[in-house]
Order: C-alpha cells, then sequence, then structure tokens
C-alpha cells in the first residue's frame, strides 16, 4: 500500500521533485527575506543607540519608530 | 482615504500580522499537500503525473496576479502621486517572480511524462519565460538606478510592456496550435476538472496565496525600515 504510494504508478520520479522543488523555493524565499529584514532592523537598533538623547526624543514622536524598536526588543 | 493606509499608520498591523499569516499557510499547505498527493484521484489519462498541476497551476496563476497588480499600483502609483503604491509593487515582486519561476521549472517536468520533452517553444511556455524576464528587468531596475523618480518611471514602464504579455499568456493555447491543454477551469462557464480535483487544486492555490502574502508583509516592513533608517541618518 505505502509502495503503491510512493511510487505513483512509475510517476513519482516527476511528482516528488516538483512538489520538493516548490517547497525548496518556497524555504529560499521566505529565509532570504527573513535576513534581510533582521538585518534592517538591526541596522535601525544600532543607529537608534547612537543618537543623542535629544534625537532620539525627535525620533520617537513617530509612532512607526517606537513601534520598530518594539519589535525589535520582542524578537 | 490613501492617509488612511500610510505606512506610518499601518506599520503596527503589518508588523503583527506574518506570523498569523505563516501559521495559516502552513496549516492550509499540510491539508492542501495531504489532498494532492495522497487523497485526490488520479487520471484517467495522465495516471498519477496529473499531480504535478497541484503546484503548477496555483503558482502560474499567483504569478500571473501579482504582475497584475504590480502594474495596477505602479500606475496608481502614478495617477496619484503616492510612494506607497510604489513600495507595495515593489514588495510584491521578489514572490512574483519565484512562483514564475516555480510554473516553469514544474511545467517542465510535468512536460516529460506528457509531451516526451522537458521544453518546447510553445506559445505558453514562452510567453511565460518572457513573464519571467519583465519580472527580473522590474528587479534590476530597482537595483540599478539610486533617483526614486527615474526608478518610478522605468519601473512603471517596465510593468506596462509587461501587461501586454498577460492576456497573450492567458489565450495563447486558444489562439495558437499548442502543446499545452486548454484551460479546464473558468470562472464564466463550467469547468471541465472534476470536484475531486478541483478542491485540492483551490486549497493549494489559497496555500500559494497566503505565502506571497507572508512574503508581500516581510518586504514592505523591510522597506518601511529602510526609509526610517535613512530617516535617521537626517537626524
Amino acid at each position: 500500500m505505502i509502495n503503491e504510494l510512493l511510487s505513483m504508478n512509475g510517476y513519482a520520479v516527476y511528482v516528488l521533485p516538483a512538489f520538493s522543488f516548490t517547497l525548496l523555493s518556497f524555504l529560499g524565499l521566505y529565509f532570504v527575506t527573513k535576513r534581510q529584514f533582521v538585518r534592517e532592523q538591526n541596522k535601525f537598533v544600532a543607529k537608534f543607540g547612537s543618537l543623542t538623547n535629544e534625537q532620539a526624543n525627535s525620533a520617537k514622536l513617530q509612532r512607526i519608530n517606537k513601534e520598530i524598536l518594539a519589535n525589535a526588543t520582542n524578537d | 482615504m490613501f492617509k488612511l493606509f500610510e505606512p506610518n499608520k499601518i506599520f503596527k498591523i503589518t508588523s503583527t500580522a506574518p506570523k498569523y499569516v505563516l501559521f495559516l499557510f502552513i496549516i492550509v499547505l499540510s491539508i492542501g499537500l495531504v489532498e494532492a498527493l495522497v487523497i485526490s484521484p488520479e487520471d484517467y489519462k495522465q495516471s498519477d503525473a496529473v499531480r504535478i498541476m497541484y503546484v503548477h497551476v496555483p503558482a502560474a496563476w499567483i504569478s500571473l496576479g501579482i504582475f497584475s497588480s504590480i502594474t495596477f499600483f505602479s500606475i496608481c502609483g502614478f495617477v496619484f502621486r503616492n510612494k506607497n503604491f510604489f513600495l507595495i509593487s515593489k514588495s510584491l515582486a521578489s514572490s512574483g517572480l519565484v512562483f514564475n519561476i516555480v510554473a516553469l521549472v514544474t511545467g517542465s517536468i510535468w512536460g516529460k511524462p506528457t509531451w516526451g520533452t522537458w521544453w518546447a517553444w510553445d506559445a505558453r511556455i514562452t510567453s511565460m519565460l518572457i513573464l519571467a524576464l519583465f519580472y527580473l528587468m522590474y528587479l534590476i531596475v530597482w537595483r540599478i538606478y539610486d533617483k526614486e523618480e527615474k526608478v518610478y518611471k522605468i519601473s512603471t514602464f517596465v510593468t506596462i510592456l509587461g501587461i501586454i504579455n498577460v492576456p497573450i499568456i492567458k489565450y495563447s493555447v486558444d489562439w495558437w496550435n499548442t502543446l499545452h491543454q486548454p484551460a479546464s477551469i473558468n470562472i464564466l462557464s463550467k469547468s471541465s476538472i472534476h470536484s475531486s480535483m478541483l478542491y485540492p487544486l483551490l486549497l493549494m492555490t489559497a496555500a500559494f496565496a497566503l505565502f506571497s502574502l507572508l512574503i508581500f508583509l516581510m518586504k514592505y516592513n523591510t522597506e518601511l525600515i529602510k526609509i526610517k533608517n535613512k530617516g535617521l541618518d537626517r537626524l
């Protein structure tokens, strides 16, 4: 039964590579995108850390900046 | 109205949404894979080779949908003079290209047992390859130009040229004598595909759509943080 399922009437040699290629492409794209996101987030945190108090307070006036920082510390 | 969707206002949603979309994607994909590889019946002509359809067709549909969306948002960016539309277009492109490549590769794998060849310069396949080239051109434009206005103009031009190819892809199987089979699913008329195959196909399409949404959200958030990084430099 399992052998029958795995051989797919002899077409497993085509079906499984097609599904594997799709899933590997998804995994690759997900991890590349995730890496880019984390890199930009870390860059933001590092830049924010180097600001003077006055500059940091001015940057915190924008809600999005506070949210990026909050997300970075949560991750 | 556009002020409601300004990046500063929607970042809270776009930054928390990916984890929920990822969770939903994994669930729908798992059910879809079981349906596609185990439960759905084999085809009376193609036997189990038909299962390739469950990754090939959704990938092709979504790559076409994404390119049409990119064109729509790029044109909106020009009409309404709103940068956010260009940001949305850019964030959609990479997943569109990957779906296009998946459609080409899985189509090629499917071609071997059904047509006896990995590749044929047939109208449908060639027009899909041309779409991949337009995706590449679009992404390259964003990489090589620095000036925003220039990028907006050239990338929109590329999408307008590329969108001409979308109806050609759709109707190529009707206009020319191709190896590729005609469409089995029609929105306006009765589909020729049985519900036992249609259900897994729709499930896999939903899974792929969720994946493209996930990548879009992650890319969009990355682009927003990039802009904010430049903003910090100016302080």
